[in-house]
């Protein structure tokens, strides 16, 4: 009888242990693949150090969330990124050297992903990161590369009011998204916004953004609600909405919160008819997750749609269909992961070496036909020139455009441009 | 006037589903003494069966019966969590029983296990549940809308309540089994198969999880970690409640349920929550334990 429990507490403590690293599984595979790599070429006993720069590969670092809440959202970037590589390597590699994806997964925590960049940068000596998604994770990502003077490639739309020299945010800076949709709304939709964010960096500074640009333009503000991320009763928040009666929500929830907001919205029998909601954080892929019939009629604000009609995208929705099934969409974020991706393999190229000074130096002005159309980057604050398109959801899940500025915009992260702005920039710095 | 209608059905609703979530732990945890920490794990199961019956019958039936996949579920939910429960009972918990703290490691580690076993069958990334069509939009009276799936939820809830109280103080199995929790010793005298009640108690705490996990499909995503958000949530309601009294679970549920949604409707979310756990603090000072007293020896 004792042996038997004995053999047991084994048998639990080996699961214990497989459980706990099950977690770092991808990492772990990654990790492995690199090692088979570089045994061929370090046969001769070597340092690590110089094995990078010897060794036929060129390591970038890839850190999304694949588990956690946030890992609806960033699984597919992560797998547009891996895509990006993979034809980049089809077609010769940059420098003539294969690119060789190192994984880490930022677990929806923020400091961890802080702990993984500083791994990525220091034992495995990547010449770029591509990462992050909330802005919470990029701001704990942010001192990590400074420090170490590495390259974050950053692919999501966020709140502005950054500009780091390790950091090129080829996502959406807030007058590429928020003010023209602000704009758009106000013309077309009505005055009165009711902001309905999750409790973190990116809701609080866009909302701030957006009051300030309400009161210059003669929007109302009918109330503003932020809740937890990962939040899921949105009953008593709905209820509110609807004694408020605004024309339209401005919704910045992230993650799995949207699903949980809008089958309520919906129960509660409030449909886009009565109030629209325009939302900057939901996607095709998310809206996958919240079923398109609840969602059908809402709007949303991005640079790029699966439907935007350029050769570009085209191909790579073939292409992304063909390596992640038929089922699999495309979306602004995972477009913009893919592009970032292109553009510094262009600047490496352009700059003859990975070195992070020359390569800075070198995408300055570099140009990409990305699927949103021609992306170029800004030399002074490293973000880049995008078309803005609001859009309808269908019913069938895609998104279809009811406005585009039809040209590249400039982007302007501290909204020097609008002059109800210029007291926030200098209360938010 | 209507506003405070809507919240008290909000706060009601609220108090359904973490009465819901919570009346398998009250078993498991209040009557047992077992500090399951998988449990959120088993409601992340019977979420996952409504989304592959759901799957099933989106492939396989005719269009016009499939809302019956969720009818069909929810006992699915239960059978199948509580085979979960029973496999995790005779391999693990069994041997555990008089070590509290090693039961509460070990099934830490199962939580975080079936996670992963989630993850790898069904991805990481989280799945969508459509509702059926005769629970979406909502009873109008007036100018309030009491949406559907609310009151299902609190009409599910209630019916596994009135089930549970039923079997527990109204059948022979039922009073072996409060015999059992009770006294342990002086069951086994009378000829009590502790063994057998031990095994079909957890069963029943773990398939009212399942059943749980189905209902939560109507209201949010459905993914890996699902059961984590919701495992603190349910510890609390038993707490509250008074551990050992299934009576203390339903006081604490609505009474939760009911402040939180009051504190929320006055300040807002965040401010809400923090308001909740100072109240239960509060309240827990006054009583530690719990809403109800059950003074049992075999608790001491």
């Amino acid at each position: 009888m004792k042996k038997k429990l004995t053999l047991f507490m084994l048998m639990l403590l080996f699961t214990l242990v497989m459980a706990a690293c099950s977690a770092a599984d991808n990492a772990a595979n990654a990790d492995k693949a690199e090692e088979t790599n570089e045994a061929k070429p370090t046969e001769t006993g070597s340092e690590t150090e110089t094995a990078t720069e010897e060794s036929d590969t060129i390591k970038v670092g890839i850190l999304h969330s694949l588990s956690g809440t946030m890992a609806i959202s960033e699984t597919s970037v992560h797998q547009a990124e891996l895509l990006a590589i993979k034809e980049i390597n089809e077609n010769g590699g940059v420098l003539g050297k294969q690119i060789e994806p190192v994984i880490e997964d930022g677990a929806s925590d923020w400091p961890t992903f802080a702990e993984k960049a500083n791994k990525l940068l220091q034992q495995d000596q990547v010449a770029t990161i591509f990462g992050g998604w909330t802005s919470a994770s990029r701001k704990a990502m942010l001192p990590v590369v400074e420090e170490n003077n590495g390259l974050l490639f950053y692919p999501v739309q966020y709140e502005g009011m950054e500009a780091s020299p390790n950091i090129f945010y080829t996502g959406a800076a807030p007058n590429q998204q928020i003010v023209p949709a602000v704009n758009w709304l106000l013309e077309n939709k009505g005055s009165s916004f009711f902001l309905l964010g999750s409790d973190y960096v990116f809701p609080r500074t866009a909302n701030a953004a957006i009051k300030a640009q309400l009161e210059a333009e003669g929007g109302e503000l009918t109330g503003e609600e932020y809740t937890p991320l990962g939040h899921t009763d949105y009953n008593t928040i709905i209820a509110k909405i609807k004694s408020e009666n605004p024309d339209v929500i401005f919704n910045t929830l992230n993650g799995d919160s949207n699903v949980a907001f809008f089958k309520q919205l919906n129960d509660a029998g409030i449909s886009s008819d009565d109030i629209t909601v325009l939302s900057v954080s939901v996607a095709e892929e998310e809206i996958k997750g919240i079923g398109a019939d609840v969602i059908a009629g809402h709007l949303t604000s991005w640079n790029y749609y699966q439907t935007t009609d350029t050769p570009e995208n085209e191909e790579f929705v073939a292409n992304y269909k063909a390596e992640y099934g038929e089922d699999a969409v495309t979306a602004d974020p995972i477009e913009a992961g893919y592009f970032g991706v292109y553009l510094w393999a262009q600047a490496v190229e352009a700059a003859g070496t990975t070195d992070v000074d020359a390569v800075r130096e070198a995408a300055k002005g570099i140009t990409f036909d990305a699927p949103n159309g021609t992306v170029t980057i800004d030399g002074d604050n490293q973000h880049v020139y995008k078309t803005v398109r609001i859009g309808e959801v269908q019913s069938d899940g895609l998104i279809n455009e009811v406005w585009s500025s039809d040209e590249p915009i400039k982007p302007d992260p501290y909204l020097e441009e609008y002059e109800w702005a210029s007291e926030l920039s200098e209360s938010l710095e | 006037m209507t506003e405070m209608i809507l919240t008290l059905f909000n706060g009601i609703s609220l108090g359904s589903i973490l009465l819901l979530i919570a009346l398998g732990l009250a078993i498991t945890f209040g009557l047992m003494n077992v500090i399951n920490m998988a449990h959120g794990e088993l409601i992340m199961v019977g979420a996952y069966i409504t989304y592959l019956v759901q799957n099933i019958f989106m492939q396989y039936a005719p269009e016009k019966y499939f809302d019956l996949y969720f009818i069909l579920s929810i006992p699915l939910a239960l059978i199948v969590a509580a085979g979960v429960g029973v496999l995790l009972e005779v391999s693990l918990i069994r041997h555990l029983y008089k070590r509290p703290l090693d039961s509460l490691l070990a099934t830490w580690g199962v939580g975080l296990i079936l996670q992963q076993l989630a993850r790898t069958i069904f991805g990481a990334p989280n799945v969508g549940v459509q509702s059926p069509s005769f629970l979406n939009g909502g009873l109008e009276l007036g100018s309030i809308t009491f949406p559907y799936s609310r009151i299902f939820i609190l009409l599910l809830s209630l019916i596994c309540l009135a089930c549970i109280f039923y079997y527990f103080y109204r059948t022979a199995s039922g009073r072996r089994v409060r015999a059992v929790m009770q006294n342990r010793q002086m069951a086994e005298c009378l000829g009590v198969s502790t063994r057998k009640v031990d095994m079909l108690t957890f069963a029943i705490g773990s398939g009212l999880a399942g059943v749980a996990g189905c209902a939560l499909t109507l209201l949010g995503a459905i993914g890996p970690t699902i059961g984590t958000s919701y495992i603190i949530d349910a510890f609390m309601v038993v707490v509250v409640g008074g551990v050992g009294a299934l009576f203390g679970a339903v006081a604490g549920a609505f009474g939760i349920g009911i402040f939180n949604t009051i504190f929320e409707f006055l300040t807002n979310a965040t401010l809400g929550k923090v308001l909740i756990f100072i109240l239960i603090i509060a309240f827990l000072q006054w009583r530690p334990s719990g809403i109800v007293i059950n003074r049992s020896r075999s608790l001491d």
